[in-house]
């Protein structure tokens, strides 16, 4: 509007620019020269600069495994919170205010409840001599346990419950923004209910899914506590190797190669999603 | 509108028994008297609710959780709103970057974030100590508040200011008196999200406490993954508890949809 | 001295011209309307005016001041917005009183003046309701109140009433008029709404694309259109393209479509021109006097009166007629039509087609 205008934004951002500087780019890069240097268990860190660690870790079988398994297990959680996630936002959404308020508070709100203690939760129910295994038991299903816990499923199962609640949140905001009068024009044309679903309402919250999937697939690949607890010390994923050089051996610049492999895979992941993304709806919808 | 057929409500409540089942174990199997995990408790008693009183550990670090949430949430609100005011408002090369760079904590992996934090924070020999610890929260829940106070800036009605405006108001008066209470239930909400999310946090702390500065989850971590008494699961209840506390209060307050969708569904 | 006049005002957004070359002065106490479509420039001059947008060219001058370097909060206009933009978490006396408080003026005055002006818009008595609570025309004139109390120069209406259903809508043209004449306020109003034009103002001025296409009394502006833009823009009219054949200072005689009309004396050379016959001045008579005959195609009943299409040799007529409850001619019936020469508007034909 006037003439100071165009040092105004600049320096309202200036304080939240300078932590952003000082504690998330400064350390980014810090982790990125870190990831170059080498280490031995006598001497320490040292100043070098070679790619001995990424040549390490793309040699070694066994780091292909933990990432192979990182992905995968990321793969179908994602799958499982879309096959799940998205029909339970449907079904919410044609609820009374009253009835889809409380599902909200009770589907939701484990968001805010911390991951630990919902992971515990899952540590109790899937053990072997857990809720789970004891009840299918005793109705006589089955004679031994299922192994869950150390296992890629049970880490998928605890996972979905933590992922779940970001899939619907994702597709209620897209089932909001659809038009209601949309599902009661093909019902007027004779539209049954799952033709509504499948025909009219899905396709308006395919944009939902795919943001939804990409936040639950970047956040599984990356996710710590849980396969932590239910994947012990056996089942490693990237970030809980990650923590194990750092915290264990004390290869730090191992570690924080592997973590660099790991953001750069997430964020080529990340922006091959968004550009599918872009070119397939940026025109269709809003 | 159509209602829901009978399937849609099984898988419902199916779906409901999923999300709350591992709570509802947490919370059984601690009102146990017996030295192991066992659900449902065949002797209930409070004692592992009275072991977390004996186990000052414990509520050292639920302490620190607290302060490191109310000083992490506060600094990243502080820093957040003008901010978001900027990115909101004002049309500017760069806008877009910048904004990116405030909501980019989501999507670098936390454990990143942790090794990094933990490589900064031990060259410049601040690993461990709280405002080492509350600066690196904020970052990390800056997104939470940057997202709602633009939710709130950008759903405000610009006339209401410009009538202030036209009416004689400076710039200063203007948000003091019309936009900063206009937005308040929008940062409040960011604050209160912020704030759970710091008090929630393991990852990076894992990677930047030290053993006098535990974090309350880090603290459960360990435990959890060191033994198997029925200590961690009457913790586990508090902390339950406490968030269920401020999830109604929200709830209350500015509606959980809003808080989590993070944007304005009038 | 005009009290407000607009020299030459311009502003461009980019390559957008949104106004252009817009000179208008405004008397003491007048009430003027900008009239036009939405996207023709009118809210962009009223944002000019109230400070919030800077003219590319042009000067604004208030009481013989320039008001180029004053900033819209020193401006002392008082603004009415379309959204009402109250303050949602002020009461009524707060927000009404706002304005007197930035000026400093003691709470005990504030108090007598926020009253007074609540007495002249009818809302004494809910000072402490918060907007939330009030209806629609209720808002509306809290907001109305809260431009008048300081005492502005100037009085800017945006759209105001556009947000009202229309039994209200009429209502509150009325009291606009009425409080705007009791507060002898100096108003200039936004609008699309030609309708709303017409009830309130002494002036209108119709916009179209960025420009002034006409100014004058609303009467003048609907029986003398200069143009077919203002005359379709303001109520119905039937407009025929027609060659001006001869013109004397009796009359003149035009050539539409074949059949020769006569015409009021114009100020037009022999050529292309176009014709507005609005449909009220369409009467129904016999086939002698008639200056043309048709068909009746199609038939409207709008309570108060009859709308009727009739296709003729000069093409389609729309004819109003008042509801007299007797019968009017139906679909199919051959009717007569005639009307007074000083009837049809000559045009200059419309830029808008030629180009």
């Amino acid at each position: 509007m006037n003439r100071q205008s165009a040092a105004k934004p600049w320096l309202l951002s200036a304080p939240a620019l300078t932590l952003f500087l000082a504690l998330l780019l400064t350390p980014l890069v810090m982790t990125f020269v870190l990831s170059f240097n080498s280490f031995n268990f006598y001497g320490g860190i040292k100043n070098t600069h070679d790619f001995g660690n990424y040549l390490d870790v793309l040699s070694d079988s066994f780091f292909y495994e933990i990432f192979a398994r990182t992905f995968l297990i990321a793969l179908a959680t994602t799958v499982v919170c879309v096959i799940l996630g998205v029909p339970e936002a449907y079904i919410m959404f044609r609820m009374k205010p009253f009835w889809r308020s409380t599902l909200f508070l009770v589907i939701l709100g484990p968001l805010l409840i911390s991951v630990v203690v919902r992971t515990l939760g899952w540590q109790i129910l899937l053990g072997n001599k857990g809720l789970i295994n004891s009840g299918l038991m005793n109705i006589g299903l089955i004679s031994r346990p299922f192994r869950m816990m150390y296992s890629s499923p049970g880490v998928v199962i605890a996972m979905t419950h933590v992922m779940i609640p970001f899939m619907i949140l994702a597709v209620w905001a897209s089932l909001q923004r659809q038009d209601p009068a949309t599902e009661q024009a093909a019902e007027s044309l004779g539209a049954g209910p799952l033709t509504v679903f499948f025909r009219v309402v899905l396709p308006q919250v395919i944009p939902g899914i795919l943001s939804g999937s990409l936040l639950v697939f970047s956040m599984s690949a990356s996710a710590f506590a849980t396969p932590a607890i239910i994947g012990g010390r056996r089942l490693k994923v990237a970030s809980t190797t990650v923590y194990d050089e750092f915290m264990g051996t004390l290869n730090w610049p191992l570690g924080a190669a592997i973590a660099v492999i790991l953001l750069v895979s997430v964020l080529i992941i990340m922006l091959a999603w968004n550009r599918l993304m872009e070119r397939r709806y940026s025109g269709a919808f809003g | 509108m159509r209602r829901n057929g009978l399937a849609a409500l099984l898988f419902s409540t199916l779906f409901v028994v999923f999300m709350i089942a591992p709570l509802v174990v947490v919370i059984g199997v601690s009102f146990t008297s017996t030295g192991y995990l066992e659900f449902p408790p065949s002797e209930p008693g409070l004692r592992w609710f009275r072991a977390i009183l004996t186990n000052p550990d414990f509520i050292d670090a639920a302490l620190l959780s607290l302060e490191l949430g109310v000083t992490s949430a506060t600094i990243a609100t502080v820093l957040a709103v003008p901010a978001a005011l900027a990115i909101g408002r004002e049309k500017f090369p760069g806008r877009d970057v910048l904004q990116s760079l405030f909501l980019s904590p989501l999507m670098v992996p936390t454990v990143v974030l942790g090794v990094g934090f933990l490589r900064f924070l031990t060259l410049i020999s601040m690993n461990g100590t709280l405002i080492g610890l509350a600066l690196c929260h904020a970052v990390v829940i800056f997104p939470f508040i940057l997202r709602l106070s633009l939710a709130a800036i950008v759903g405000l009605d610009q006339s209401v200011e410009k009538a202030a405006v036209s009416l004689g108001a400076s710039s200063l008066t203007v948000f003091r008196r019309i936009t900063l209470p206009l937005i308040m239930p929008g940062v409040c909400g960011g604050w209160i999200l912020a704030f759970i999310t710091s008090f929630d946090e393991l990852t990076v702390s894992i990677f930047i406490i030290n053993p006098s500065t535990t974090t309350l989850p880090v603290k459960l971590f360990n435990h959890i993954t060191q033994t198997t008494d029925p200590l961690v699961t009457s913790v586990s209840t508090a902390m339950i508890l406490f968030t269920v506390c401020i999830m109604l209060f929200v709830n209350w307050l500015y509606g959980l949809d809003r808080l989590l969708i993070g944007e304005g569904s009038r | 001295m005009a009290l407000l006049e607009l020299k030459n005002l311009t502003k461009r957004f980019g390559d957008v011209l949104a106004v252009s070359d817009f000179t208008l002065s405004v008397e003491q106490g007048e009430f003027v309307s900008l009239l036009g479509p939405s996207g023709c420039g009118k809210t962009t001059t009223l944002q000019m005016i109230a400070g919030f947008e800077t003219p590319t060219s042009g000067a604004i001058i208030l009481n013989g001041r320039n008001l180029e370097d004053v900033p819209a909060r020193k401006r002392g206009l008082g603004i009415v917005f379309q959204s009402y933009a109250l303050f949602p978490h002020m009461t009524v006396e707060q927000n009404v009183g706002f304005g007197l408080e930035m000026r400093g003026v003691a709470p005990a005055e504030r108090a007598g003046r926020v009253r007074k002006v609540l007495e002249l818009v009818h809302l004494d008595g809910l000072a402490n309701r918060y907007p939330r609570a009030m209806s629609g025309g209720q808002r509306q004139r809290v907001a109305v109140a809260r431009a008048l109390v300081i005492e502005p120069d100037l009085l800017l209406l945006d759209e105001p009433l556009s947000n009202l259903d229309a039994k209200l809508r009429e209502e509150m043209q009325l009291e606009l008029r009425r409080i705007q004449q009791e507060a002898g306020v100096t108003t200039v109003l936004v609008t699309h709404d030609q309708s709303e034009a017409m009830a309130l103002s002494d002036r209108i001025a119709v916009m179209q694309a960025g420009e002034l296409m006409q100014v004058g009394s609303p009467f003048e502006i609907y029986e003398r259109p200069r143009s077919s833009f203002v005359s379709t823009f303001l109520g119905k009219t039937n407009t025929l393209a027609a060659r001006l054949e001869q013109v004397t200072p009796e009359g003149s005689l035009l050539v539409c479509n074949g059949v020769t009309l006569k015409g009021p004396p114009a100020n037009f050379l022999p050529g292309p021109v176009e014709v507005s016959l609005r449909p009220e001045r369409v009467e129904l008579t016999d086939a002698d006097n008639a200056v043309v005959s048709g068909t009746v195609s199609e038939r409207v009943f709008l309570g108060n009166q009859w709308l009727s299409k009739v296709n003729t040799p000069i093409g389609e007529l729309l004819m109003t007629r008042r509801n007299r409850g007797s019968d009017e001619p139906k679909p199919g019936d051959t009717v007569h039509l005639a009307w007074s020469a000083e009837h049809l508007s000559i045009l200059a034909a419309d830029r808008s087609r030629l180009t």
